[in-house]
Parts: C-alpha cells; structure tokens; sequence
C-alpha cells in the first residue's frame, strides 16, 4: 500500500508530460511564430506595456553576468534558505519533511517550467485569439527553438529562462508553510505541480508576461502579486482545508531549531538581492537602487517586528526578528523598482507592524493553522506593498521613482488611479488563487485518497513515516 | 546493597560527580532526564504565539553501593546538589538484589 501513492504520482507526472509532448509535436507551430516567440519575449515589468518586437540588441555581458549571478542567488533562497527557514520553525520529527518539499518541488518545477511552464507564463500568443490577454502561448513547450544565441534583451534567453524558474520554484515552495506536519508527500506533489501551471503561469502572464494586469498599468517589480499574494492566497484556503495539527491552537510545539530558522532567513535576505535587484534585468541603477531598498525595508520592518515583541512580551525575540525580515523583504518585493531609501523604511515599518498582528489575526480570529503564517507574513505583506507602491512610487514622494504612466511617455498615474489597478490585480490573484486551490485540492485528495496523514502517523512524524529517515540520529 | 537514584538539576553534575569522588565513590550511571515538581514549567513566545513548556530538563545519577555507604553517599550528594531553590531535586533508594561485574563474572558486593 506505501508504494502505491508514488506510483499514481510517477504515473501522473509521466502522463502529463506524454500527453503535452505529443500534443506538441501534432500542433506543428509554424517557424515565424517560433522565431517570433524566442526573439520577443520582452515587456517592461514596471510601466506595464508589452510591445513584441523583434529584439536584435548586441550581448551585454555585464547584465548577462549580473543576470545569471541573480540566478544562481534567487535559486540559493530556496536551496536552502526557504527549507532551512522552514526547517527550524517545525518540530524535530518533521524537519526532514520539510527539507524535503522544498527540495522535491524546486526540481518538479523546474521541469514543468521548462516543459510548458516558461511558455505559458512569458511568452505571448494565447491558447488561441480569445486567449491572448490571459495566457501565453505554447510555441516555447518544451523550449523549442531556443539556442545559444537566442536573447532576451541584451542578455541570453537561456538566462532569463533560468531566472524566471527559480522564481517559479520558489512560488510552490513557499506554499509549503501552510501544510506542514500533516500532509501527504505524494499530495505534496501533485499539488505543487498543477498549482505551478494552473495558478503561478496565469498570474505571471497577466503580469509580466504580456497580459491584461501588465497592459493595464499594474507594478509588481519582483512578485508582490505573482509571488507572495498568490502563496498567500493559496496558503490560506489549502491550510483551511487540510483543518489544524494536533495540538492546534493552545498546545502546539515551538520551533525545534530556531537557529536553523535564523540561518535560512540569513540566506532569504542575501538571496533576496538577486530576486529584487535581479528584477531590473540589467546591471544598472534601477537594480542598485532595488538592491538598496529592498535591504532597508529588511532592516526596518526587523527592528519594528523586534520592538512590538519586546513591548508585548518583555523580551526581544530571534524567531520574532528574523519574521519581521521576511515581512520587510516580502512587502517591498513589488515596490522595489520604484520606491526611494526612505519610502522603503516606510515600506518597512508597515511590513513589521501590519504582519505581526495579522499572524495573530489568522490564528486566533479565522482559527486557520496556515502554521508558517504564509498568508500573515508573504501575502499580507506582498498585498500590503503592491498597494503602498501606489503612493510611495510616485516621483518626488520620499525618493520615488515613478509609478505607471498613461502611454510610452505620457502623463503619470495619480496615486489613486495606480492604487485601483493594483488593487485589481491583487483581487485577481487573490480570486484565481483560492479557487484554483480549492479544485486542485478536491481533484489530488481524490487521487490521493485524503490528502492529510492519519493522526497515528500525525504523532509520529512525517519523516518517518512518510521518508523512512530521520531527521537527526544522535548516537 | 542499594541502588541510590538522585535527581538533580542538570549544572550540579560536575560537582556531585567531584563530590562523591572524594568519598571513594567512581562508579555512577548518568541519565539525561526531563520533569517537574513543585517549580513548574515556563513560557515561550514565537510569532505571537505562546507555548507552555511544562517539563525542565534534570540529569538523574544511579550508583549501586553497599548498605554501609548508602547514608554517606545521601550526605554527600545533597551537599553537592543543593541550591536551596525549589527544583533542587530528590533522592530514592531502592533494594539491590544482585550486581554482577560482566568482564569477570564477579556477583555481590565484589561486583560493585
């Protein structure tokens, strides 16, 4: 019976990919749309339009350096950042399951990226004409077409594709946080896989990959809506369904390591550099300044998180400080491109003090054990950014760049103009993500049988029951 | 002989260990233990959450001697370990039936 879970989900990643290999090669794309596809997959992330063109700019290698520098630093954050940051927070019993999501997903999502993933996401065409502003097309299944020399602006296509991954990794990983402790792996990983495609390339597309929330002006410099409102989202509804651990909410166990947690969100912080700054597609001012603040937002909305936890409870805690990182980092993520040094403290000081208390508010008044607090931290601070970028973005606003202009060159958004586009585009995601989740779970609980372990496994721990390992083996 | 079980705080175990040393006492068995009595559990706070943590760690030390040393041993043992706090500790003694040395096969007070 134990062996059988991995075989249906072998079975259906294989199926899968079959399936949309030989769908590919019956739906021969003609060679202009294939060169079009490679040469054009350009939009510009802050302003919002799309315009394919073809791109013949020489090789810059400085921003082809940086770019693959910032590569290699957004796929540290999730190998290992995010699964020793995650790590630490679980019991001693669970740590290897932990460890293990993470790892098991950043490899499923590379390949779906790559199968079909990067095409839907970033490249345009639409599954047909009435598709075009919601979803990219699939003249880039299975990256055909792509070379050495294929570009991506002034850097190779190959490094964009790479970049866009790790992001595309880190996305489901993130989601991990609701639903440790008690769920299934083979769940795990069906989950992670449909929700990539169904949930994370739709958004991505909408945003930055040429569709309808990227046209209509929206600013998510690096993810604030891709990334963390989409977890967040998702995180919630999948932690509600899953129903708490034992032990949930008045006798539950503190995190077993939470100098593993510390070292992870040491690494998040570092690595966050290259998913902020990395977002500026080149080696310039825009991503000195995304470098800049992104690491001011960090610091701040630490030291706010650091002084509410003393006030509240006497005493200054690392758990405490190193979640008001993330907060800080997770909040400026959409912001990034635009915002000034000090309209980043501000960014900061709301991310310290806003998650803090939303983590009590999902726990204690909606009684969800999203148990990494995804929802109160990444969502709620993504949103909170995506927001606040409306206002602190504009020129002369405390360092602002500049938000979303009307036109190649025209007038500038009025602050509340931009707070309403950006508010469609969180309700957007928000609305795709709970109710894709909610399918996706009905659908794997199916194939799964119940995606929660049993409360005799529950009480003896995922990593032995579910990876036949443990965690630590002291003597 | 009696098999003397003390229950101690976990930082006094150097000193007991020294102690017991001086009267003629080398041999003990040490056990990593967690629990309470009287001085109770504590508080921990992550992410606004808080978690009561009933049981304090403790170190149990058994040592096996014959029937005369048994009220030294239980002298020596409180001196060392007192902190006059609540949560000092406390000491059992139990009946020994037999104790046999492995190597040598020795049995009774020999074997101690």
């Amino acid at each position: 019976m134990k062996t059988l879970p991995s075989i249906k989900v072998g079975l259906a990643f294989f199926l899968f990919l079959a399936l949309n290999a030989i769908g590919f090669a019956q739906n021969n794309e003609t060679d202009d749309s294939a060169a079009a596809t490679v040469a054009a997959t350009s939009e510009n992330e802050d302003s919002g339009s799309s315009d394919v063109e073809e791109k013949t700019d020489d090789l810059s290698p400085g921003n082809t350096a940086w770019m693959i520098t910032a590569t290699a630093l957004v796929l540290f954050m999730t190998l290992p950042g995010l699964a020793l940051f995650y790590g630490g927070l679980v019991q001693s019993k669970n740590v290897l399951s932990v460890l293990m999501h993470c790892f098991a997903i950043a490899c499923l999502a590379s390949i779906i990226w790559v199968a079909v993933g990067y095409s839907l996401a970033l490249t345009p065409g639409g599954l047909g004409d009435d598709a075009r502003g919601w979803i990219g097309g699939k003249s880039s299944f299975f990256l055909e077409g792509l070379g050495e020399d294929s570009m991506k602006d002034d850097f190779p296509e190959s490094v964009w594709i790479t970049f866009q991954m790790t992001f595309a990794i880190i996305t489901p990983a993130l989601v991990v946080g609701a639903f440790v402790e008690r769920m299934k792996f083979s769940a795990v990983m069906l989950f992670s896989a449909l929700w990539l495609i169904v949930v994370y390339c739709p958004v991505c597309y909408w945003v930055w990959g040429g569709g309808w929330l990227g046209d209509a002006g929206v600013i998510d410099f690096a993810g604030g809506i891709v990334v963390h409102a989409t977890a967040g989202a998702s995180a919630l509804t999948l932690a509600w369904m899953l129903k708490p651990r034992q032990g949930f909410p008045n006798n539950l166990k503190p995190p077993h390591n939470p100098g593993m947690v510390m070292t992870g969100a040491a690494m998040l912080w570092v690595g966050w550099f290259g998913f902020n700054a990395g977002s500026a597609g080149a080696a310039n001012g825009d991503a000195g300044m995304a470098m800049l603040v992104t690491h001011l937002s960090a610091a701040t909305a630490s030291l706010v998180w650091m002084f509410i936890e003393w006030k509240k409870t006497g005493k200054a805690g690392l758990v405490g400080i190193v979640t008001g990182t993330i907060a800080g980092l997770a909040t400026i993520t959409p912001a990034s491109g635009a915002v000034g040094p000090m309209g980043a403290i501000v960014i900061g000081a709301c991310a310290g003090l806003v998650c803090y208390f939303a983590c009590g508010f999902v726990k204690e008044k909606l009684g969800v054990d999203d148990s990494l607090d995804v929802a109160a931290v990444h969502g709620v601070g993504g949103i909170m950014g995506t927001l606040l970028v409306s206002y602190l973005g504009q020129t002369g606003i405390l360092g602002g760049q500049g938000i979303s202009q009307h036109g190649e060159n025209g007038p500038y958004f009025t602050w509340s103009e931009q707070l309403s586009v950006q508010a469609q585009g969180c309700l957007a995601a928000i609305a795709l993500s709970v109710v894709a989740t909610f399918v996706i779970v009905k659908l794997v609980s199916v194939l799964t049988n119940g995606i929660r372990i049993s409360e005799d496994d529950e009480t003896k721990g995922l990593d032995q029951v579910e990876h036949g390992e443990n965690g630590y083996t002291l003597n | 002989m009696k098999l003397i079980k003390s229950i101690i705080k976990p930082f006094k175990l150097e000193d007991v260990k020294d102690a017991l040393s001086e009267i003629g006492v080398e041999g003990m068995t040490v056990l990593e233990a967690k629990g309470f009595g009287r001085q109770k559990g504590h508080t921990e706070i992550y992410r606004g959450s808080e978690y009561t943590i009933d049981f304090l760690p403790k170190v149990v030390i058994e040592i096996v001697v014959a029937d005369e040393l048994c009220d030294k041993v239980i002298d020596t043992v409180v001196k060392a370990a007192k902190t006059e706090k609540i949560g000092d500790g406390k000491i059992f003694v139990l009946p020994v039936e037999q104790a046999v040395r492995i190597r040598t096969g020795e049995q009774g007070e020999e074997a101690l």
